[in-house]
This record gives C-alpha cells, structure tokens and sequence, in this order.
C-alpha cells in the first residue's frame, strides 16, 4: 500500500471520530520518523535493476544461454545478465544458502524434485503470469506439475526436457546388444574399467531401480539397489561430475558406455563421434526450469522469462543446447532440428518419459543421499 | 607516556590491520563452523539451531570417517616422502650451482603461474587413454593397446607430489643455501669422503628444512580436495572430499562442519608439534 493512501485512511479515522487526536498524532509522527529514516534504503531499493544473475550447467547449455537468449536481452532492455555454472542443483543450493536475499536470481534447474525442494526451503517467489505472456506457448502438463507444488502459484517457467539415457561407443558395443541388456549393461563385468557414471545419487538409484527390476519412482528391495549400486561401482573407471566430463571421457574413449544428458551427447555426435544414445525403458525423464529465487527483482526476472519462453529465443537455445524447448509443438512450429533431439515428444503430451516423483525422491533425500556417498566410495 | 611504553605498544599498532583481517576472516568464520557443528540438519535440509552432539558423536565414532581420514594420512604420508626423496636432490643442486640459481628458482616458481586445477588436468593429457604418453609408447611399438594409467590411487599421489614438489625444494633449499660451505671443507680436510662429508654435515644440518617442508607438504596434502576429484577413481576420495559432501551434496553443514574441525584439529596438532620440537622460524623461512 503507498505511504499516501495510509495517511488518507488515517485521516478519515481521525475525522470519523475513530481515533482521538494525541493517537491521531502520533501515529502521524512515527510514520514521519519511518519514512525519514528509511527513504534513503527505499531510494536505493527502487533504483532501476541493472543486472540479473542467472546460473546454469555451463558447457554447451551456457553458451546457447548466452548467445541466443541474454545477449540480445541486454541489447532489447539494457539489463546485463551476469550468468554463472553449477555442476549440480545440490551445489547450487549450498551457495544460495550462504548468499543475502536477492544474490541469487534465476537458476536453471532441472527436475519437480528440485523446485519442490527449493519451494520447501521457503525459496520460492510469487511470479506475475500476466507479465508473462508467452507462457502460453508451453505445454501445459509441464506447467501444472510445477503450479501444483506451491498451491497453484508459480515460481518458475518450464523451459526444457531431456532425458538421462545410456550413451555408448559404438566401436565397442553394438546397437543390438544395448537393445538386449538395456541398463543392465552398466553392470557387465566384460567392460570393467570402460564404464562411467555420473556422481548424482537419484541417478545412481534410477539406475539400480532399472538393474533390478524395479519401479524407479516406488523401490520396495532398497538392499538389491545398494548392491546393484556396488556391483556398478566395483566395474566403474570413475564417476562423472559435469557435462564436461561426460563428454570428454566419451570423446577420448576413456569409457565405452555410461549414463549420459541426451543433450550433450547430441553435441558428441554433432562433433562427429560415433556415440549411440538409448533411453531404456523408464529411463530418466527429466523437465528443467527456470526458477526466480525468493528476493530478486521480479518485473526485470520475469521480462527475461518472458524473453527466453518467445519462440524465436527459445527455439533458438534449443537447437544450441540440444534439449527440446518447453514449447507446445501443436502451438508452435518448432523448426526442423529440434525434431531430430533425443527424447523430443511430437505430441507434446510427454507421455512417453518417466519424471522422477518429487514427493518419493525428496521424502528419502537425506538417508540415501548419504548412504550413497559411503557406497560410492567403496562402503 | 614513557619510551619504554610507547615502544612496547608499537608493534601492536604495526599489528593490528593484520589482526584485525585474521580476527575477521579466521577466527569469526571458525567460530561460525565450530557454532554450526552443534547444530542438526532437519529432514527439509534446513538446519535446527541448538546444542546437539550427534554430529560429533557420527564424526568420531563412524568408522566410515576413521577409515577415509587414516587413507587421508597414509596418501599424505606417502606424498611427503615422495616430495622429500626426490625434492631433496633438487634442492641441493639448486643451492650448489654456481652462476644460473636466480634462473633455476625462477623455474621452480614457474608452475605456480598455472593454476592448480589446470596444472592437475593436464595429467589426463599425459596420461590418459588418448593421452601423450600412450600415444608415444604406440608409436614406439612398446605396445599395441594402451595401457589405462589414470583414475586410480597412485594418479592421485602423483598430482599431489607435482603440486606440492615445489614447496619441500624451497624449504630444503633455504636450508641448504644457509650452510656454510667451510663445514664441508672442514669435513674433507679431517678426511671424510664426499659422501661421509654429506651424511654427517650437510644433511644434520639441512633437516630443519627438510622437516619444514615435509610438514607443509602433509599439512596441504591431507587437505586437499581437488586432486582426488580430477585424477582418483571412484573409491579414492580424502577427508576434504567428505567435508564437501556433506556440505554441498547432503547440504548438511552442521556435519560438513565436524568433519573439517576434526582434520583441523589433527593437522593443528601436527604443526604444535613441529613447532614444539623444531620451531616455526625454519617455515617461515622456507615460506618467506
């Protein structure tokens, strides 16, 4: 409410006879003392916002960000965008944790999981959707599952979607015989020391879910996963931590198979290696977003939001990060490359990934996180 | 005020900027983490604020911790006798030579103007599947497939002996370069071989540095972080790689917190120890 109309309600109490006069006063003067002391913060916080921090996966993500989405931004508004990396959603937390209000701003992150977590450590903002009108290009169903999270609220955008499947060499193992072990390959003793993993423990657990046969979002034998897990590890060269790491123990054949971001051995094809890509059945599905972190300047985060969801920008940072836009591909044409993705839906019902259920993967975090870290370091 | 007073307050006046910065940027932030490891990290990850012992108890008594911070010690240990054997020759070739010292420790100082962690990085071109040694020994027809040399213990000490190499020689350097050249001559005049002169003079004498440096080394080693990460395999984490887990995958700072004031409290105890049997002036020679 603006300091005026307060004074005008206070007014018309005092005339009506609600307030005496000496109250009438002093609430006048208080308010006076307020407004003194606090104008030059008020000042200072109402400054036009320069900057906007984003962070995201850095590699080929950051650079599709860059070029097709925050440079032309900053050339249309004025506003620089300061973007960062981060190796991983968990990471990324810890520093926002440390951080003052309105530090962090706009994270790129992927999964419901990760949002419902943000949300439950009282991270998530109230975004305007009326400024944000190409939020009506997106496929619904992605919408919805977030707005679900925070009582119909949003604090995000759907921006993506991707899979994490099995990504292999082709020199070394055909594509028959991914077909026949599926993710069982991971644990083929034939490749010991040709296989890779990444460090992420809901990955680590998708997996073993897979390897024995169980429903990854509803494990009921946790111990054969812990075992899987171990046998995986017994057989591993080493766990991967980052896309870029990924890719270079795939490019310079270090490892023959390992789990991989679909997007990013895309990029390994492109680049012209002979890297196959399979998502066996339940692999990992995964829905990424642009999340405004509590205490950012809200009209400017979401008129980059609304820049990054147009078409034009987003079919662009698509086809330069190699995931499939959040665009409703029966509202929009998506152009020809981003048909050709990994895990591209054409029906933009999504029905064909399996998502990892927030509520089972955050109500066991904080036991398996752990136990994940012993098992992976030879426990 | 009297001479005497003024002059006893002087280097508390020179003192006190670097006090302050130690007081702001050492002493509060470990307060801070010896605060937080009193503190339980809720289900939500949010932390609950109070007086627990639980993460103490867990850090002291899980024999997960025990086990990862003794292979800490044993790689540390390792590393340190591997700087110290063959630093040591560096050194004393360093401080003997004649005319090009200033250019040999210019060269010593080289690598600290690459960073550390491309410094470490640089391991997997040498040795790496594709890497520059493999591709030799191919070419050479030593073998025929190459041969897999990273991601294991022993690449993890070999990182740690190339970052750290630098701090033993100068430590041993600075020791040696101290030694007066007429003790050996004194040594050789009695009749002591070239060898018995090193054994009884030189080498007693050049221990203070040797010492200095094998702390530095161990005391960085057991820290260390980065290396493990880059160059071991899945089973070769150290300590620091704990603390980061916990801190930054669990986001469970109370632990994380434990677990650093445990490994700051074994490598403190080991400098008091050096300190009390060797002094610290010999480090801070080497440092300087």
């Amino acid at each position: 409410m603006e300091s005026t109309k307060r004074y005008e309600r206070l007014r018309e109490r005092y005339m009506n006879g609600d307030l005496d006069r000496r109250t009438f006063l002093g609430l006048i003067g208080a308010a006076s003392l307020a407004y003194g002391v606090s104008s030059p913060f008020v000042r200072e916080a109402s400054a036009a916002v320069e900057e906007v921090r984003f962070d995201g996966w850095g590699g080929v993500v950051s650079e599709a960000f860059r070029k097709y989405a925050f440079d032309p931004f900053t050339a249309e508004t004025g506003v620089k965008v300061v973007d960062g990396t981060f190796g991983g959603s968990d990471e990324y937390l810890s520093r926002v944790k440390a951080s003052q209000p309105g530090e962090f701003n706009i994270a790129h992150l992927s999964g419901v999981f990760d949002y419902a977590r943000y949300a439950q450590l009282g991270l998530a903002s109230d975004l305007n959707t009326d400024n944000i009108p190409n939020l009506q290009y997106v496929i619904p169903k992605l919408t919805e599952v977030f707005s679900k999270v925070t009582d119909g609220t949003l604090s995000c955008v759907p921006y993506d979607y991707g899979t994490t499947g099995l990504a292999y060499n082709r020199k070394h193992i055909s594509d028959d015989e991914m077909k026949e072990k599926g993710a069982k390959i991971l644990l083929d003793e034939k490749l010991k020391g040709k296989i890779s993993g990444w460090s992420a423990w809901r990955t680590r657990i998708w997996y073993a879910s897979l390897q024995t046969d169980q429903d990854p979002n509803g494990a009921t034998d946790m111990d054969a996963i812990w075992e899987a897990i171990r046998e995986n590890r017994d057989l591993l060269l080493k766990y991967w931590s980052s896309g870029a790491e990924l890719m270079s123990l795939l490019a310079e054949e270090e490892v023959y198979v390992t789990e991989g971001w679909s997007g990013r051995i895309y990029a390994l094809q492109e680049q012209g290696h002979d890297i196959g890509y399979m998502d066996p059945p339940n692999g990992f599905g995964w829905q990424e977003c642009l999340f405004v972190i509590k205490g950012s300047p809200m009209p400017e985060c979401e008129e980059l939001l609304n820049f990054m969801l147009a078409p034009e920008t987003s079919i662009a940072v698509a086809e330069g990060q190699n995931y499939p836009p959040a665009l409703d591909p029966t509202k929009v044409d998506l152009g020809k490359k981003i048909p050709t993705l990994p895990a591209f839906d054409p029906t933009g019902t999504l029905s064909g990934l399996t998502f990892a259920d927030p509520a089972y993967w955050n109500g066991h975090e904080q036991e398996w996180s752990k136990q994940f870290g012993r098992i992976q370091k030879g426990y | 005020m009297t001479v005497e007073a003024r002059e006893a307050r002087q280097p508390w006046i020179l003192l006190s900027p670097a006090l302050l910065v130690v007081t702001l940027l050492l002493f509060v932030p470990l307060l801070f983490i010896i605060v937080y490891s009193f503190w339980l990290r809720t289900a939500t990850g949010a932390d609950e604020v109070g007086f627990f012992l639980d993460n103490w108890r867990e850090a002291l008594g899980d024999p997960f911790y025990r086990d990862i911070l003794l292979n800490t010690l044993k790689i540390a240990a390792v590393t340190t006798v591997v700087c110290a054997v063959a630093g040591y020759p560096a050194a004393y070739f360093i401080a003997r030579s004649k005319g090009n010292k200033a250019l040999l420790l210019l060269l010593l100082m080289l690598p600290f103007w690459v960073s550390y962690i491309i410094r470490t990085m640089s391991w997997i071109n040498i040795l790496g599947v594709s890497g520059a040694l493999n591709t030799f020994l191919i070419w050479t027809g030593l073998i025929n497939e190459p041969i897999q040399m990273l991601y294991n213990e022993a690449t993890v000490i070999l990182g740690l002996v190339h970052f750290l190499m630098p701090f033993m020689i100068l430590n041993v350097f600075v020791s040696l370069d101290g030694i007066d050249r007429n003790l050996e001559d004194a040594a050789s005049s009695l009749g002591a071989t070239r060898i018995q002169g090193f054994r009884e003079v030189t080498l007693p004498l050049s221990l203070p540095g040797l010492a200095a440096g094998g702390l530095l080394c161990f005391v960085l080693a057991a820290g260390t972080y980065i290396t493990p990460l880059v160059l071991g395999g899945p089973t070769d984490a150290m300590f620091a790689n704990l603390v980061f887990e916990a801190i930054i995958t669990q986001l469970n700072w109370p632990l994380g917190s434990a677990l650093s004031l445990m490994l700051l409290v074994i490598l403190g105890a080991l400098v008091l120890l050096y300190n009390h049997f060797l002094g610290m002036a010999q480090l801070m020679k080497g440092l300087g």
